[in-house]
């Protein structure tokens, strides 16, 4: 069991670009969630709008590089604005389910053989990332960072990815502490106060559902961008619930929670897949196979968000004081 | 801060002295006291507001001003509707019929947030302050006129920074007033439940508002507490701004009321001032119910009620369906069941 | 919490007790090198595909084997050899579509396609890992042309079916909702749950119905365990209804991969799960699909009686409308809920055999698959009414089989989740269920 192999592999998920969009994504998500109490369950659906916009934009359009991207948002912005109609006058509850029926809907739409053409349908689409690449300002060949080694494309998509990060999470921080955001906060905690103070809670909701979806949808095109491939099996419940978990570690209300926390998700899991794998490679395990541990990962995502609502419902930065919801 | 009006007299231009509001002792209404009855300068117009749940009439006040510059009670006992009213004047339930205005603007199917910003505040009654927000963050909430409220200039603190000064500047002569400014910057979840009614009064206050509505302003407050919040009422008067609240605190009422409105089963049964009001055999009757003279604890009392009850068109005693309410209560005294009865035609 | 250690302290154990190499794991959003999301790539032999195309083949009711069946398409080829019953099976590694083709050169003497029969045709996986195609032999099946009426009114009867099965499940979703607000995410494992006992108990050689009753007992305790171990304790702190849900979820993902530990990831059928169709007139219907039918409509027609008749039944309507109201006027409201749990897992693990029959088949996943339409079904008749539940699954179930005249079977489900988020946009408290007021 190569011990030092493991350890760097999970170090490596630290700044991995996979990393970056979820905590991207989950970003979305502590707008809506964290500042705004929008329960949205349908964060994978935005992944897919983003991530599928842009490939199809490139594929079956030709676009550039830049003006896939806008297609990408522009059909984010879209489907957030869709989504908002119906069910920003709903409960919480309400929401959390029409928003996973959305996602799903989404997924339907492009696994569906009526449009393998567009879609790629089950297999996917791959190869739209060219216009990406095309744009690396780093020198081919390979860049030693103490714990892992870079190709110049691997360097070039890392640099992009937690940039987009960095920026989205500035904006994020400018946002909530400004009246806008203090509205917000209002919001979640008793909409009818707010709208008894004059404020327009549901053009508030549509705001912050369309600024989170936008993230996600940026998050969907990172995604996919390192394999340049999408495949619609990414894109079902399981990534919703797996962005949730990377939210409420790091702290649903904060900034940089859903970083930290997407960071200590992969970190963690790259390391128990490792060790799990390497003992079971080695002989030290035989009661499960490796397929099985792969199932192990779920459950113990499952198990952690069980705990972690129930003793630590603030996650890691979160405040208790400012907890709306347990 | 209120302007105060020009004298009534019709002298518009000519700007006379702030007439002060606590010692102005014109007549209220311009015609006698009765339901419905008009005053002489209203700031609140309703006409045949109808709310009905199910077949049953949750409120149908068929025409109501309220005087401006005054502090007006609606009083009532629980489930006249009083509530259901509030939440459809202000936007936040829809009626199945009428109209109403403030101040001249037809407020029908205007959304609850408009109706805010036009000046006519409310609070509720299970009190509604943020309690996972600070203190002045709540205060700063209240405010209207924040440009970075607006997404588009959210993101930049130098176009908005001036007026959430002058904001927090408002908002700290508030809390003073109500004192809390102690609390400035605590979580208003650690503020006790007087304390929280004191903000949200506050908080109210922070739009400038023409017309403040409170529901049950009293409503769970220890008695310490009363007093202080009954001068805060009158204060707002003294500034210049017309209340509508909601009580059941008959000492409240006549403390600081000036009109007294009632409403029982959704309609409006009485209006007037408040010591008039209490003598009203129909507010007397509303409350207590029809027979509530009747003194139970004597034999005859009994007699008299089963008797008048018999009468009743809407009561079962004296007919088939009466079970154990009419017989049985003169038996167990081991009279005669029959005596002093009126028998109804049985079914 | 020492119950959620014991819970932990359970998982582990029966870790230990796993089988180890159990069939192939479904492809998963993480891959099993990095954790980039792709599917793993498709390795070793045919008939560990989690997909199968299958079908029977039969000439004048006897069966015909040595025929050899292919299938191509999304990238991918294989065949299949009919054996003695007639049976053939051929696995795929991914759902989409696939040209079936009978190579009439096997077919033996005498024995020719039925008039009219497609030969290769389309098959289109609709979400569930078995797609079944037939191929008329002889004077086979005769490939008549239906009316529209009679195809609307199979479908509605699939439908109605369906939507039974999925109404039980519905209400007991709906209880729990109201009398405890939880937004129960791990209901869908309850219903896999009653499958995945009733193929187990099925497979010790048990016989059909004692392999059910004890599937559903199964399902029983597992509600009751739910409610002991873990929501009591949590109510009892004051949890939130929101850090409750998420607990929910948790549990749910954490519960279906446990059951995949055991079950695998392949589709396993129960007992009779081919069944004849019936002819009703000049419509069909599978046996199966009609005993379900009739089994879901007495047990809802139980459950209604027991909630309308019963004082324990007046209790739990009682609490599920104002829980406070109810404990006041003296009913043990732990004791209902408790009740309310045990029955809805009971209910829940029926649903999941008759979903089972439905399919057809037992898969780790197929909880979650119809989760969905269970909220959809709730949501629309009202959050917390128990008939509103009932009414919302059935136009669920309708909606959702006689949508594929028009729909592509792959979007069935679409229309169904398209008409909750309809109805929501005209009535947000669903069609039964009651506007809160404000103030």
């Amino acid at each position: 069991m190569d011990f030092l192999n493991i350890l760097s592999g999970a170090l490596g998920e630290i700044i991995s670009p996979t990393t970056a969009a979820y905590a991207l994504a989950a970003l979305g998500l502590a707008l809506h969630f964290g500042y705004t109490g929008l329960l949205n369950f349908g964060q994978a659906g935005f992944m897919a709008m983003g991530a599928y916009g842009f490939a199809i934009a490139t594929l079956t359009f030709n676009a550039p590089f830049w003006a896939a991207v806008l297609v990408a948002l522009a059909c984010s912005v879209a489907f957030a604005f869709l989504l908002g109609i119906p069910t920003l006058r709903l409960r919480a509850d309400y929401l959390s389910i029409v928003t996973i029926a959305a996602a799903e809907v989404i997924r339907y739409i492009v696994t569906t053989n009526q449009l393998t053409d567009i879609t790629g349908s089950a297999g996917g689409l791959n190869g739209f990332a060219g216009g990406f690449y095309a744009l690396n300002p780093f020198p081919e060949g390979t860049y030693n960072l103490g714990f892992i080694t870079l190709s110049a494309r691997d360097l070039w998509v890392r640099v992009v990815a937690w940039s987009v990060v960095a920026v989205c999470c500035f904006i994020v921080w400018l946002l909530v502490r400004s009246p806008w955001g203090r509205v917000l906060k209002g919001i979640r905690e008793d909409e009818n106060a707010v709208r008894s103070l004059g404020k327009n809670v549901y053009s508030y909701k549509m705001q912050a559902l369309i600024i989170g979806g936008v993230f996600g949808s940026l998050a969907g095109i990172l995604f996919t961008l390192p394999r340049s491939s999408v495949q619609p099996a990414n894109y079902g419940t399981e990534l919703t619930f797996f962005l949730w978990t990377c939210l409420l570690l790091g702290g649903a209300a904060t900034v940089l929670g859903p970083v930290v926390g997407a960071m200590l998700f992969w970190v963690v899991l790259s390391l128990t897949q490792g060790l799990l794998y390497g003992a079971i490679g080695a002989g030290y395990i035989t009661f499960i196979s490796i397929p099985q541990a792969g199932q192990l990962r779920y459950i113990m995502v499952g198990v952690a968000l069980m705990l972690l609502m129930i003793f630590r419902p603030q996650g890691l930065l979160g405040n208790k004081k400012e907890l709306v919801y347990s | 801060m209120a302007n105060p009006t020009p004298d009534e007299s019709g002298t518009a231009g000519v700007r006379t002295d702030a007439v002060d509001y606590m010692t102005d002792t014109r007549p209220i209404a311009s015609e006698p006291a009765a339901p419905g009855c008009r005053k002489r300068d209203p700031i609140l117009v309703a006409k045949n507001v109808t709310r009905a749940f199910g077949g049953i009439n949750a409120v149908d006040v068929e025409y109501l001003e309220v005087p401006r510059h005054k502090i007006t009670a609606l009083i009532g006992p629980n489930g006249a509707g009083k509530t259901t009213f509030f939440n459809l004047l202000t936007g936040f339930d829809q009626p199945n019929s009428g109209e109403w205005t403030f101040d001249g603007t037809s407020l029908h199917g205007v959304p609850s947030y408009k109706v805010s910003r036009m000046g006519m505040v409310r609070t509720f009654q299970l009190t509604k302050v943020m309690g996972k927000l600070k203190v002045i963050e709540n205060m700063r909430l209240g405010a209207t006129r924040q440009e970075g409220e607006k997404l588009s200039k959210a993101l930049f603190k130098n176009i908005w920074g001036g007026r959430e000064r002058e904001i927090t500047r408002h908002a700290d002569g508030l809390l003073e007033k109500f004192k809390l400014d102690t609390k400035r910057e605590d979580y208003a979840a650690s503020l006790s439940g007087g304390q929280r009614k004191l903000l949200e009064m506050a908080r109210a206050l922070m739009a400038d508002p023409k017309l403040v509505m409170l529901d049950e302003p009293m409503a769970g407050v220890n008695p310490a507490l009363t007093q202080s919040l009954l001068d805060h009422v009158r204060n707002l008067k003294s500034e210049g701004m017309t209340v509508l609240f909601v009580e059941h605190d008959m000492h409240m009422v006549r403390n600081i009321a000036d009109w007294v409105v009632v409403m029982a089963e959704g309609r409006i049964v009485a209006e007037g001032p408040p010591a008039e009001v209490m003598k009203d055999q129909a507010v007397i009757d509303a409350y207590l119910g029809a027979h509530h003279d009747v003194d139970l604890g004597a034999a005859e009392g009994i007699e008299v009620l089963e008797h008048q009850l018999a009468q009743d068109k809407e009561s079962v005693v004296g007919t088939a369906d009466e079970g154990i309410l009419g017989h049985g209560i003169t038996e167990q005294d081991g009279r005669d069941p029959d005596e002093g009865r009126d028998r109804k035609d049985a079914p | 919490m020492g119950l959620l250690f014991a819970l932990l302290a359970v998982f582990a154990a029966l870790l230990l007790s796993a089988p180890a190499g159990q069939a192939q794991t479904m492809a998963a959003p993480l891959s099993t090198s990095t954790p980039a999301p792709s599917p793993a790539e498709p390795t070793g032999t045919p008939e560990s595909f989690p997909n199968t195309i299958s079908g029977v083949l039969r000439n004048a009711g006897q069966p015909v084997a040595g025929v050899t069946i292919r299938a191509t398409g999304e990238g991918f080829s294989g065949e299949a050899v009919s054996s003695a019953t007639g049976g053939w099976s051929i696995g795929v590694p991914v759902q989409g579509t696939y040209e079936v083709e009978l190579d009439v050169s096997t077919l033996p003497e005498g024995v020719t396609l039925a008039e009219g029969a497609q030969n290769p045709r389309q098959v289109t996986f609709a979400n569930t890992s078995n797609a079944g195609a037939i191929f008329p032999l002889g004077a086979g099946i005769v490939v008549q042309t239906q009316s529209f009426g009679e195809l609307l009114v199979e479908r509605m009867l699939a439908g109605l079916s369906f939507g039974l099965l999925l109404a039980l499940a519905s209400v007991g979703l709906s209880l729990i909702f109201g009398t405890t607000g939880l937004t129960n995410f791990a209901h869908g494992e309850m219903v896999t749950l009653g499958a995945v006992l009733m193929f187990f108990f099925s497979g010790l050689g048990m016989p059909v119905w004692l392999a059910a009753v004890l599937a559903v007992l199964g399902g029983g305790l597992s509600g009751y365990l739910q409610d002991s171990g873990l929501w009591k304790p949590l109510r009892r702190r004051g949890t939130g209804i929101i850090p409750m849900m998420i607990v929910s979820i948790g549990l749910a993902l954490a519960a279906r991969y446990t059951i995949q530990l055991f079950f695998g990831g392949s589709t396993r059928q129960l007992p009779g799960a081919r069944s004849p169709q019936i002819e009703l007139g000049s419509v069909s219907i599978s046996q199966n699909t009609l005993i379900s039918l009739v089994i879901s409509t007495v047990v809802v027609l139980v459950v209604a009686f027991l909630l309308l008749k019963t004082r324990i039944g007046k209790a739990t309507r009682a609490v599920a409308d104002n829980p406070a109201l109810a404990s006041a006027s003296g009913i043990d409201v732990d004791g209902v809920i408790r009740i309310v749990w045990t029955v809805g897992g009971v209910l829940a693990g029926l649903g999941g055999i008759l979903w089972a029959y439905y399919r057809p088949g037992v898969t780790f996943n197929m909880g979650q698959q119809i989760l969905l339409l269970i909220f959809a079904a709730v949501v629309l008749g009202g959050l917390g009414t128990v008939f509103g539940a009932l009414v919302g699954s059935i136009i669920v179930g309708v909606f959702v089989e006689v949508s594929t005249i028009w729909l592509e079977a792959d979007l069935k489900f679409v229309g169904a989740l398209l008409i909750m988020i309809i109805v929501l946009l005209f009535r947000p408290q669903g069609i039964l269920g009651r506007k809160e007021r404000v103030g």
